[in-house]
């Protein structure tokens, strides 16, 4: 199973994990991230978000996102792998990004699910503008999600 | 023709969202690309040279500045990626 959605809507975590457990019996660890909308930037926490908006490349998203998925099932041998990326407005709180990876051990699950994050936060086309007490502006790509990703390329 | 693609901060400096336009001969590559439209729209698009702040895609890839172009081919235009 390899599954991956750019969408607008919500998704819930427990659903998307029972899909995986589904997989069958030889499923034996299942892993899940999910990322949220934090209120605060870490690099200045005195200025709120009240919202954020994703903008995406349709097309090219989902084949990148399609891409680091295969790239995760071969080099883990993942029994199922779920992704889904919401784009639009959101608020604090809310959820943007999921991860699920199914496996026998937990080594491949917990590993090929980080590796997917780190790969999709530099190599999938998302963009990020905030809203907040500081009127509104794009997010600024970070150098330490790019060197997150190069430790896998060993 | 190409068909050309904007996004986020380099979709607002541009104007528009997308362009459609015919590849001069003298225009080979990526990089001869980018020289064009600079030179066309400097107002608006000579941040297109600033090489670390913006990555280019052809048909859905990204490519380094020296992908030879053919002339109908999709390209976009946009910042780091800052999803997840």
């Amino acid at each position: 199973m390899r599954y991956v959605a750019v969408q607008q809507n919500d998704f819930d975590i427990g659903a998307e994990s029972r899909l995986l457990r589904d997989i069958g019996s030889n499923v034996g660890a299942i892993c899940t991230f999910c990322g949220l909308v934090r209120e605060f930037q870490r690099e200045s926490s005195d200025k709120s978000v009240e919202e954020l908006f994703l903008e995406y490349y349709p097309g090219m998203t989902e084949k990148s996102l399609q891409e680091i998925v295969d790239q995760a099932t071969d080099r883990w041998r993942l029994l199922g792998c779920r992704v889904i990326h919401r784009v639009g407005a959101l608020t604090p709180g809310d959820q943007i990004v999921f991860v699920g990876t199914a496996s026998e051990h937990r080594h491949e699950a917990f590993e090929s699910a980080e590796f997917i994050m780190d790969f999709l936060k530099t190599r999938a086309p998302f963009w990020k503008r905030q809203t907040g007490s500081e009127g509104t502006e794009w997010v600024e790509h970070r150098e330490s999600d790019d060197q997150a990703a190069k430790r896998w390329q060993s | 023709m190409l068909s050309i693609y904007y996004f986020a901060g380099i979709r607002e400096a541009a104007g528009r969202n997308s362009e459609v336009l015919e590849l001069p001969e003298s225009v080979t590559d990526v990089q001869g690309l980018i020289n064009l439209l600079a030179h066309r729209y400097p107002k608006e698009l000579s941040l297109l040279t600033e090489s670390d702040r913006v990555l280019v895609a052809v048909d859905q890839t990204v490519v380094k500045r020296d992908h030879q172009l053919r002339g109908d081919e999709e390209i976009a235009f946009f910042p780091p990626m800052t999803g997840g």
